[in-house]
């Protein structure tokens, strides 16, 4: 017999989080998993205030975000199973689940669900120059890790690729941390994220090298990363013979954008697209944030990498449209309540930054009703064979 | 070499517990209890986890969050073990994974 | 615009997108100086100003306007400003200098009385300035704000100090 719960959560990041808020205060059993040893996914990393108005907890830290949001989880009863790999969905909505990556003892426990909402939130995109794979060069999020969560500086003289809010802010925490951010490098001829984390970064002296691009990095003789040669680069962003500059650093971090990781709906054979805007391919979902196959929600940086703040709303409608499917909640209630957190979902995307992913998400559920129309229960999709337990 | 943050102005970073020993390539190294190993190696200025298979070239911290596996070592004989989501257990044996290490009883 | 292209406003660009302190205003006293210029949603400073000197409204994309008649100079916006964007300036603190007062986030932060040197937005160091005072209660929830005294002239533009060593 499989242990059954209503709904499952994968990963425990804001989405996540909100989701699984909503079900288990509605009534439903939840079981929230995830990968890593604490929950909060990168809100634990984010030791700075965050924007939006105060239904998003603006001014807040998001670590203290994190907090608030890990303790609504236990008030809601939710199950939560941490150090947690999702490894594999099967028909008939079943969720295998590696326990013991914490170093205890592994075991593979299935989970007969009846919801899954799949939030698993991205991953760093990789800029590949001579010598990427030195020690020494790493993703911004695992330096900001570092510093933040672990309390352990990645290196002494760090230089920081890609001027995004990533780049901006993951820059300064590692100033705030005691390292030396010896500048910022920057393709396009843009900052790329907000100016108010820009000008925070040059109050701080901190060069930054707008059209330029790491064309090598030199590794020392202990085989870690030495020195950076960068180089301007042209409107087609090819780096200009002769214009190479050396930088002493121990350290590259590469903020240069971040891809969805949303591979398990594949493995339930939801419909997707491909949208650059958000990153890159998405499972295609509707306005309850359900995929192609019935029973199977997404929300958070899984559907498009956005922020934190419409993570949680997108979570909140992922938790409330499944439990009001289970019959949780009542169908009037659910559709007041997701049509007002539509609402700041659009105040949220507003703005010059905002608005081309207001356009985009628009364009995700119109292809999702011109495509897929209503979701299909499982057994009703082509080549599916139901397994018996 | 201690690259720990010893000062902050918005984190608590005082260590509240002492701090155990583990080994690393034979050399004994602090860390805390709960705190993945690779923090407490990048703290005594370990940045290279692994040497890989073909090209014998050295890998070390990437993604941070256990996806790249960059930072994969041997710990206590089991090899491929992604340090930057593996907690410090007092006493653990951590050696430098070489290609793929195959198990070391 | 230098803000985007270089990543440091220019004091021209500031006082054409934001409706800056009039020379009688600067007269009467310590002020605030928003230095909010892109539409972002955004408004934890209109909930901040307990005189309700800031307003912002919907969408909340609006840029944030100071009252200037009910802005006491306060500082406690300085501290709730998400981007660190809010300085207080007041330009008559004595016949000779001015006052700025920023929001500092780094260790060390400094302490009254401290020598500093001072710097404008792009990091570079224009004048000597002396601390006078650093406010860091709880309710600023991390982040001090910390004033610095220094010849009046350069009251527009500076906007930092220099970091100590950590």
């Amino acid at each position: 017999m499989l242990q059954e719960k209503d709904v499952v959560v994968v990963g425990a990041g804001p989405a996540g989080l909100a989701a699984a808020i909503e079900a288990g205060k509605a009534g439903a059993s939840v079981l929230l998993v995830d990968l890593n040893l604490m929950a909060g996914g990168q809100l634990f990393k984010q030791i700075h205030k965050f924007f939006g108005s105060s239904a998003h907890h603006s001014g807040t830290r998001g670590f203290d975000i994190g907090k608030m949001l890990l303790q609504e989880a236990k008030d809601a009863g939710v199950e939560i199973w941490l150090g947690s790999a999702v490894i594999g969905l099967f028909p008939g909505m079943k969720v295998a689940i590696e326990k013991g990556l914490d170093g205890t003892k592994k075991e593979v426990i299935t989970i007969q669900a009846k919801k899954i909402i799949v939030a698993t939130g991205a991953s760093e995109n990789v800029i590949r120059f001579k010598g990427w794979t030195t020690p020494g060069v790493m993703g911004a999020g695992a330096a900001q890790t570092m510093v933040n969560v672990n309390h352990v500086k990645p290196g002494r003289k760090i230089l920081m690729l890609g001027t995004g809010n990533v780049g901006l802010i993951v820059s300064y925490q590692l100033m705030q941390a005691g390292c030396q951010v010896v500048g910022l490098v920057e393709a396009a001829p843009k900052i790329g994220g907000y100016a108010v984390h820009a000008a925070k970064i040059k109050r701080a002296g901190v060069p930054i090298y707008m059209n330029h691009t790491i064309v090598e990095v030199k590794p020392g003789a202990d085989g870690c990363v030495e020195k950076v040669i960068i180089a301007q680069v042209d409107e087609k962003f090819n780096p200009i013979s002769g214009t190479e500059k050396e930088i002493e650093a121990d350290t590259v971090t590469l903020a240069a954008g971040l891809k969805p990781s949303a591979e398990l709906p594949k493995l339930m054979k939801c419909q997707y697209t491909f949208n650059g805007v958000f990153g890159g391919s998405i499972p295609l979902h509707n306005e309850n944030m359900e995929t192609s196959i019935e029973g199977i929600y997404v929300a958070g940086d899984t559907t498009g990498v956005e922020e934190a703040n419409t993570a949680l709303e997108e979570g909140k409608i992922a938790g409330i449209a499944a439990a009001q499917a289970l019959g949780y909640i009542d169908a009037k209630v659910a559709e007041e309540t997701k049509k007002e957190i539509w609402h700041r979902l659009v105040a949220l995307r507003m703005g010059p930054f905002g608005e081309r992913r207001l356009a985009e998400k628009e364009k995700i559920i119109a292809e999702y009703a011109m495509k897929i129309g209503a979701p299909v229960p499982e057994e009703n999709m082509e080549g599916y064979d139901h397994v018996d337990n | 070499m201690c690259m720990r943050v010893e000062n902050h102005v918005i984190l608590d970073v005082e260590k509240k517990v002492s701090p155990v020993e583990i080994t690393v390539d034979g050399l004994v190294i602090e860390a805390y209890e709960g705190e993945p190993v690779l923090g407490a190696l990048l703290n005594a200025g370990i940045k290279i986890n692994r040497y890989t298979v073909k090209r014998h070239e050295p890998r070390g911290l990437f993604c941070g969050i256990g996806q790249c596996t960059d930072c994969a070592m041997v710990v206590d004989g089991v090899p491929n073990v992604r340090t930057c989501i593996t907690p410090v257990k007092a006493g653990m044996v951590i050696k430098t994974q070489d290609g793929l290490s195959k198990g070391e009883a | 615009m230098s803000i985007i292209n270089l990543g440091y406003l220019e004091y021209e660009e500031l006082a054409a997108i934001q409706k800056l302190p009039t020379k009688e205003r600067y007269e009467k006293g310590p002020v605030a100086v928003i230095e909010c210029i892109q539409e972002i949603p955004c408004n934890p400073c209109e909930a901040a100003c307990k005189f309700g000197a800031i307003e912002i409204g919907e969408p909340i994309t609006n840029l944030p306007t100071l009252a200037l008649d009910k802005c006491t100079g306060c500082g406690i916006c300085v501290s709730k400003c998400s981007g660190l964007a809010i300085f207080v300036i007041n330009k008559v603190y004595s016949e000779t200098t001015a006052t700025v007062a920023f929001p500092y986030e780094y260790f060390p932060v400094p302490v009254v009385g401290q020598d500093v040197e001072a710097v404008d937005r792009k990091g570079e160091v224009v004048c000597k300035g002396k601390i006078v005072k650093v406010m860091n209660p709880i309710s600023f929830d991390h982040t001090p704000v910390v004033t610095v005294e220094i010849p009046k002239e350069f009251a527009d533009e500076v906007r930092s100090i220099k970091r100590g060593e950590a």
